[in-house]
């Protein structure tokens, strides 16, 4: 059984269809990849997986229960998390106060301290900034913040949703370095990304998303090699 | 020495705009809507007080059941009226809003009767501290509005709960990603604002011990003028705007010549604030930042 199973699903908006019966799985232990055009319905599905929207047919189970309705919050505390396109730090409160957000579904006020001080260790320029408020991060800042708040619940699933946008070269390989961190201390991760080169390089297996359609599945290596994915993706 | 005292009364009269102001920011906040009928939850404590001192003639007692029962009447009509409509238009939602301030209204004048009631909660009278006569409810109201207001925020910045809500008004989505149940957030919201509504009803009952059923209309718009102005939305610009409300309205009043003008006074300020700063005075603009 996956852990993530998405079965068939669509999605409308009104009259506008966003996904058109897609269907894919995460293994335990995976990093998925879903790339595709802008508007191909990737943010959508990360969505409908959230519970933030709920798809019109279709089916999507985590760990063998069925999650397309069940609100969010519910999903969260099951044990995934999201960094969610555009980051959304809540932009008034503290570095620390996000932090704190993040830890929301977690009891144990000593294991919250603990997880501080760990996030604190993987990015240390958080730390400098512990009380500074998040709307005055650079973006790139802010997305470190995204990802160490989405760690905050220890998901056993992961999903991010364009964790390199809007970030220098450099920043997106650190970016990434992070996320293969993530992975190896166990994490399960589905990710979405424009980045295609970065994202087949670390991805177990990939599924290419066209305007609502899953039109290629593979392994990382597999669509690397796949002339039209290069042709449409990898530039050239 | 006048001057002192109209100051005190539009810094009491300012406390109690600021309490029920807060009620619409918060649930504007948070909710994203008007609740047109947070004025008339003061009228339901307003009656509760006017049944309870009247069968037991114990005014704390009253009170606890005032805040209690108009907590209750917030939250159930939240759940009937406006959870419903959860992700309906603006519209629809402030339609309904009216319509739940006329139910309230009519309800409470089928039980009551449309003249108006007469409850003495306590006499408080006055002190006199040199040539100075204050009274007693000033003060009393003053004094406990600022304490509710720095306990709340308190709560908003120090509890977890608090930090919800704050991240709720902020971005629904993202709060819900955390694991927040919106939910809960909004019932908590409306709790607290029909407890601030609860405590208004009984400062305006010290002050004219008068009760009838279109008794929060005024309260309700003043007060949602003041959140206006101080920018919608916003905790601080709720007080700030209560308090400068208030200070007008009773400057204002204590001149015969311009005080039939001062509800015009009023809405003038309202539209002068609103065309130099839209968002009002304390009201942020979204920042995005991509
Ligand atoms: N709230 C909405 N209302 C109406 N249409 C929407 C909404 N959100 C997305 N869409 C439409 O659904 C389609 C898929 O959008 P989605 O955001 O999922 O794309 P995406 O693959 O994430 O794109 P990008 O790479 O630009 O982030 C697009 O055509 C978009 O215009
Ligand atoms: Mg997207």
């Amino acid at each position: 059984m996956a852990l993530l199973e998405v079965k068939d699903i669509s999605v409308y908006y009104g009259v506008i269809q966003a996904l058109k019966g897609i269907s894919f799985e995460v293994e335990e232990g995976e990093i998925v990849a879903l790339i595709g055009a802008n508007g191909a319905g990737k943010t959508t599905t990360m969505q409908a997986i959230m519970g933030l929207i709920h798809p019109k047919t279709g089916s999507i189970y985590y760990n063998g229960e069925r999650i397309d309705n069940i609100p969010t919050h519910k999903i969260v505390k099951m044990g995934m998390s999201e960094v969610p396109e555009g980051r959304h730090v809540f932009q008034e409160l503290t570095v620390y106060e996000n932090l704190m957000m993040g830890a929301y579904t977690v009891k144990n006020k000593e294991k919250i301290k603990e997880d501080v001080q760990e996030i604190f260790k993987l990015f240390p320029r958080l730390e400098e900034r512990r009380n500074q408020i998040a709307g005055t991060l650079s973006g790139g800042e802010q997305q470190m913040l995204a990802i160490s708040r989405a760690l905050m619940s220890h998901p056993k699933l992961l999903l991010l949703d364009e964790p390199s946008m809007g970030l220098s070269p450099l920043l997106v390989n650190e970016v990434f370095d992070i996320v293969k961190h993530i992975h190896q201390e166990g994490t399960t991760i589905l990710i979405v990304e424009q980045n295609a080169e970065k994202a087949l390089q670390i991805a177990d297996k990939a599924y290419v998303l066209e305007t609502g359609n899953i039109i290629l599945k593979g392994t990382g290596k597999e669509l690397r090699d796949n002339d039209d994915v290069k042709k449409a993706y990898l530039g050239g | 020495m006048d001057f002192i005292i109209t100051f005190l009364n539009g810094l009491s009269l300012g406390g109690v705009y600021a309490l029920i102001a807060l009620g619409y920011t918060m649930v504007y906040g948070i909710a994203k809507m008007l609740n047109f009928a947070h004025g008339d939850i003061i009228m339901v404590g307003g009656y509760v007080l006017f049944v309870f001192v009247g069968l037991t003639g114990e005014p704390i007692l009253a009170i606890i059941l005032a805040a209690f029962l108009c907590m209750l009447i917030g939250i159930s009509m939240e759940k009937a009226a406006y959870k419903p409509l959860r992700g309906a238009s603006p519209l629809a939602v402030l339609i309904t809003a009216i319509g739940v301030s006329y139910f309230l209204q009519s309800l409470a004048q089928i039980i009551f009767g449309a003249a108006p009631k007469f409850v003495v909660i306590a006499d408080l009278g006055t002190i006199t501290l040199g040539s100075l006569v204050i009274p007693v409810y000033s003060i009393v109201t003053l004094v406990v509005s600022i304490l509710i207001m720095i306990g709340l925020s308190l709560f908003i910045k120090f509890t977890k709960t608090g930090r919800a809500m704050i991240a709720v008004s902020e971005d629904k989505a993202a709060a819900q990603i955390m694991g927040i149940n919106v939910n809960n957030i909004i019932t908590v919201t409306f709790l607290i604002g029909s407890f601030l509504a609860a405590i208004a009803s009984v400062f305006y009952l010290l002050k004219a011990p008068n009760i009838s059923p279109t008794f929060g209309s005024k309260p309700g718009i003043k007060a949602f003028t003041a959140a206006v102005i101080g920018g919608i939305g916003s905790i601080p610009g709720a007080m700030l705007g209560g308090f400068l409300l208030g200070i007008v309205e009773v400057f204002s009043n204590s001149v015969p010549q311009i005080a039939p003008y001062t509800d015009a006074i009023e809405f003038l300020i309202l539209i002068i604030i609103l065309l130099v700063r839209p968002t009002g005075i304390l009201g942020k603009k979204r920042r995005e930042k991509v």
